[in-house]
């Protein structure tokens, strides 16, 4: 934007003020909730606590195994995370980079996938990886690796029409260089291409960690006591007496914190990834 | 040569292999028994041993659709309920977005925290975020009535926000919450390409800021605006967590989403027929709408592809 | 590309095939289990403690204890109520699931008609300790009548009216209300100063179809014709429906709030003294948890309409949780053994002392433990005027339509709009309409 006058100004002003007190609202009343007693928080809303405690914090990780609940979202938000880029960054070349029969119907096919209602295939899905498991011994039913391949496959899709825009972007001539140096098609992926694309890569990745990272559907009749992650694991701070509210709140800030710190760290991977991959 | 040619026809398949055997795995083998689910009467009573659950042909789909009985006017509510929300939440998650990426176009004082604080809710856990929203919309000792009613007067009376009327506008409020800042990410993203020069020229020939943004701006942000609206469509439109996590398994009528509906009457109920069906029916509606909307957009786009 | 079409045709039917071949998968012993891996057990209990990680601390030394007597080892996992239904009905369908489970007893009928759990008949029965150790009515809301049942009471609740003494003293009401005309004229009484005589859990659809439950008995329906057939919007149903509506819509002496609750507040507004009455299952714990001195509360029965006699004098439905023995069991001797630990006279008084519930088992009864004036008063009702909610295989719809119908009106009626007989039957005649046929 050149020169913006007052008016603009103003406008700009009020309305990121505005939408900050939206956007953080939420935000602070998990933090100032969880510093309360629950006493407090089941009464009328106070903004400032009238005491503040830290038991909560403490007792986040007594109430739910929360620990162990955190680890298992990290296991397999990260692996889904990292066999949905490798896997997208392989159909996206293909899509970008070659011109074949059945192209468009494979894009076309990925894509509708994403229009699945959850609920449909949640059953038979649970009874396929049943039946794998009984057949081959491979346990894929409340395993850490079944909901990796589950969450894996709800981001693919977008993420290879993300990855399949930004390969586009990347200048064919590289790749050409590379053919004349004796690269063949893959080491071209490898050598040429992927580095070009980190910032690309990024966004998809962050894009795949937090599909997985808040599932709660699947993760709730495909987990057990063992593997069940944090989506559903912090339901069990509302349990058959009480809500504990300041509890899941803490825990809450508690879980996000290391999630929002990555976050802000790739951000700017992924705002200059995200660019040139939505643009065609 | 020949291996050259070989290694170029066969390669892409190869390389979209693991892609197509885990999309054909995990989404389109259980879509089909789905589909087959759907013309099962499929109760609690043949759960254990579906061969034995008698055929029910278009039965399913039939009392989905029959509008004149309760069953298939409370699915028609809820679809008009769920496209009432797909619209507007789609609608203010792009507006909020697209205001926020222009207004945070330029540099100012403070700008990369401020979009740090914009990510927020994309990051939080969706069951601690959506159950912290029900816990301020709280009738009685919730923060919103807290505002409205005490602080600033606005309401006579406390108004409910989980049941009733209101409960629509819960939803919507939280789901632009929820929604927007991706909105934001990927437009922040499209700003980025477009080049300054554009801009140069157009405050040469005199255009102010708002006409540079309805010029140059929107325009250019067309590419990215057809992937997002379509991907927030879906999104919304499917959405399963917000309403369960605010309303738990029974929504009140005025914000009874779809994905809500076919949960109760299938996994509530253990009538998967009957669930099926209905999915059955979503999802046509949702290729319908994608294709429609992929047709109008492509004959523009048509050039590049 | 034809060998690529063929080679992706073939996989996609041997996946296909895969997937059918799971449905039936269930049905490969229908028989009944077997004995093939004696010495392990799984059990999913349902929490009933303050978390899941208390209930683990609780049941992990019992298991211990019959490790120790039949050298089996249990391996526990507590899951969690937002999820055990999924999970049943997942291990339903597949074939894969525990030996021995808990199921919410209301589940009973339900659960019976997918013929995943063991029926317990005479036989079965006598390899636990028999049928007449267990209270009648826990036993009636095992399955559904005529059939064996489906599972064995473990831990048992009844609705209690839970009374504020100090509230009702400051009121100079001496005794709690005994019928509805009391309650009302009580309730009123304690309405005032931004404090309110009753405290209903509105927005909770179970709650709901309790008191909805126990009211029809009273207006003398049950909600289910004889040929099982559901009959929600009678006369009798619609009278009851609206007696429990008009606490918020006529007689004012419910918060109209309360028709949001969902998360236990109501039980918080007694506790914190915003209401001086509250209708509950196994309260007390609870109400000394949220810091509530136990001298200030007492428990009496739900009140009935004046003169009523029979089921028109039922107080409370049979609440409780079951203990089931999953059909593909690969340890039916050591799963029957587990019953019978569990429903042991130790064992179930030992459990039903830390959860604050009421054995099932006559013998464990008679502990001192539950001779305290709150658990005494509800196992009275239990033993005398409580019954099970309709055993009938749409159990589970009968709950969640009758239960959101009254949530609606509840949601109606605190928004101020008027509650009359016809707008009640016609929410109920909504719900009964969306019963499936069968």
């Amino acid at each position: 934007m050149i020169d913006p006058p007052a008016s603009y100004r103003w406008t700009r002003r009020i309305a990121l003020t505005v939408l900050l007190a939206f956007t953080l609202t939420p935000v602070l009343v998990m933090l100032s909730s969880s510093l309360k007693p629950l006493q407090d928080v089941q009464g009328p809303f106070r903004g400032i606590p009238s005491t503040i405690t830290l038991r909560p914090y403490a007792d986040i990780w007594k109430t739910v195994p929360l620990g162990r609940y955190f680890v298992n979202s990290l296991i397999v938000s990260g692996g889904a995370t990292v066999c949905s880029v490798l896997i997208a960054i392989l159909a996206a070349y293909a899509v970008s980079r070659y011109r074949f029969r059945g192209r468009r119907l494979f894009t076309v096919t990925v894509l509708s996938t994403q229009m699945f209602p959850g609920i449909l295939f949640l059953l038979p899905l649970f009874l396929l990886f049943v039946n794998i498991g009984n057949s081959t011994g491979v346990a894929l039913y409340g395993s850490r690796g079944g909901l990796i391949l589950t969450y894996l496959t709800f981001s693919l899709p977008f993420s290879i029409w993300m990855l399949a825009g930004y390969f586009d972007s990347i200048p064919r001539d590289l790749d050409e260089a590379a053919a004349v140096d004796g690269c063949g098609p893959l080491r071209t992926l490898v050598r040429i291409v992927i580095p070009a694309a980190v910032p690309g890569i990024v966004a998809v990745a962050v894009y795949a960690f937090m599909t997985a990272w808040g599932e709660v559907l699947f993760a709730s009749v495909m987990t057990n006591d063992e593997t069940r992650t944090l989506a559903v694991g912090l339901q069990g701070y509302a349990t058959q007496t009480d809500v504990y509210w300041n509890q899941v709140m803490a825990a809450s800030l508690v879980v996000s914190v290391p999630v929002v710190a990555g976050f802000l760290l790739l951000q700017r991977f992924l705002v200059a990834g995200l660019t040139a991959g939505a643009v065609k | 040569m020949i291996r050259k040619r070989l290694g170029r026809t066969g390669l892409p398949y190869l390389l979209l292999l693991p892609a197509l055997a885990l999309e054909l795995l995990i989404h389109l083998v259980p879509m089909v028994v789905g589909i087959v689910m759907s013309a099962k009467q499929l109760t609690q009573f043949f759960i254990r041993d579906w061969s034995a659950a008698p055929w029910a042909g278009l039965g399913n789909y039939r009392v989905a659709v029959d509008f004149s009985a309760p069953i298939g006017r409370s699915l028609l509510n809820s679809f008009w309920v769920t496209c009432a929300f797909t619209v507007l939440s789609v609608g203010l998650s792009w507006l909020i977005g697209t205001a926020a990426a222009i207004f945070m176009q330029d540099a100012f004082k403070g700008r990369g925290l401020l979009r740090a604080a914009f990510l927020l809710p994309y990051a939080l856990p969706v069951y601690a975020a959506v159950i912290t929203w029900s816990f301020m919309f709280q009738r009685d000792t919730g923060l919103v009535n807290h505002l409205l009613h005490d602080q600033l007067h606005l309401t006579s009376g406390r108004p409910f926000w989980l049941i009733g009327d209101n409960s629509f506008t819960a939803l919507v409020t939280v789901s632009v919450w929820k929604s927007w800042p991706f909105a934001f990410l990927t437009l922040t993203a499209g700003l980025q390409n477009i080049p300054r020069e554009l801009y140069e020229a157009a405050a040469m020939d005199g255009a102010g800021v708002w006409q540079q943004i309805r010029r140059i701006t929107l325009p250019s942000l067309r590419p990215v605006n057809l992937v997002l609206v379509l991907v927030l469509f879906l999104w919304t439109f499917n959405d399963f967590n917000t309403p369960y996590v605010l309303f738990g398994k029974s929504a009140p009528q005025a914000a009874d989403l779809i994905s809500i509906h076919i949960y109760q009457s299938s996994f509530v109920t253990w009538n998967f027929g009957s669930g099926s069906a209905m999915s059955v029916l979503l999802l046509l509606f949702l290729l319908l709408v994608t294709a429609g909307y992929l047709f109008a957009t492509s004959r523009r786009k048509g050039a590049d592809d | 590309m034809r060998i690529n079409r063929l080679a992706a045709a073939t996989a996609f039917a041997a996946t296909l095939a895969l997937t059918v071949g799971a449905c039936g998968g269930g049905s490969s012993s229908s028989g009944g289990g077997d004995n093939s891996s004696p010495k392990t057990l799984t059990y999913w209990a349902s929490n009933q403690g303050t978390s899941l990680e208390n209930d683990k601390q609780v049941l992990e030394p019992e298991l211990r204890k019959f490790e120790q007597q039949t050298g089996i080892k249990v391996k526990l996992e507590v899951v969690p109520w937002s999820d055990l239904l999924n999970r049943i009905l997942a291990a339903t369908a597949s074939g894969q699931g525990p030996d021995v489970l808990n199921i919410g007893n209301t589940w009973s009928a339900s659960l019976q008609a997918t013929g995943a759990l063991l029926p317990f008949d005479d036989a079965t029965f006598a390899k636990i300790g028999g049928k007449d150790r267990f209270l009648p009515a826990t036993i009636a809301s095992a399955g559904a009548a005529g059939k064996d049942p489906a599972a064995v009471p473990l831990y048992s609740m009844a609705y209690g009216l839970y009374y504020n003494k100090k509230a009702f003293a400051a009121a100079g009401i001496a005794n709690p209300p005994a019928t509805w005309d009391e309650l009302v004229a009580d309730g009123q009484k304690l309405t005032k100063d931004g404090k309110y005589g009753l405290a209903i859990e509105g927005g909770n659809v179970s709650e709901n179809v309790h008191h909805a439950f126990a009211l029809g008995q009273q207006h003398g329906t049950g909600w289910f014709d004889a040929a099982g057939r559901p009959a929600f919007d009678s006369p009798e149903a619609v009278g009851a429906v609206k007696q429990y509506v008009d606490f918020i819509a006529k007689d004012k002496i419910a918060a109209p709030g309360n028709a949001e609750y969902a998360n236990n507040q109501s039980v918080t507004d007694f506790a914190t003294g915003k209401a001086a009455m509250l209708m509950w299952q196994s309260a007390g714990a609870n109400l000394t948890s949220h810091g509530m001195n136990p001298d200030d509360f007492a428990v009496a029965p739900i009140p009935v309409p004046a003169g009523a006699t029979g089921t028109k004098a039922t107080t409370s439905m049979v609440a409780g949780i079951n203990l089931a023995v999953f059909r593909n069991t690969k340890n039916l001797d050591g799963a029957l053994q587990f019953v019978k630990f569990m429903t042991g006279d130790d064992e179930q008084k030992q459990l039903n002392k830390t959860y604050g519930s009421i054995p099932p088992v006559k013998a464990a009864q008679a502990d001192p433990a539950f001779a305290t004036p709150e658990l005494k008063a509800l196992s009275d009702v239990l033993a005398t005027s409580a019954r099970p909610l309709p055993q009938v295989a749409n159990e589970s719809q009968f709950e969640t339509l009758v239960g959101t119908a009254v949530k609606n009106l509840l949601a109606g009626a605190a928004a101020g709009k008027p509650v009359t007989d016809d707008t009640v039957k016609a929410e109920l005649t909504k719900a009964q309409q969306q019963m499936p046929a069968n």
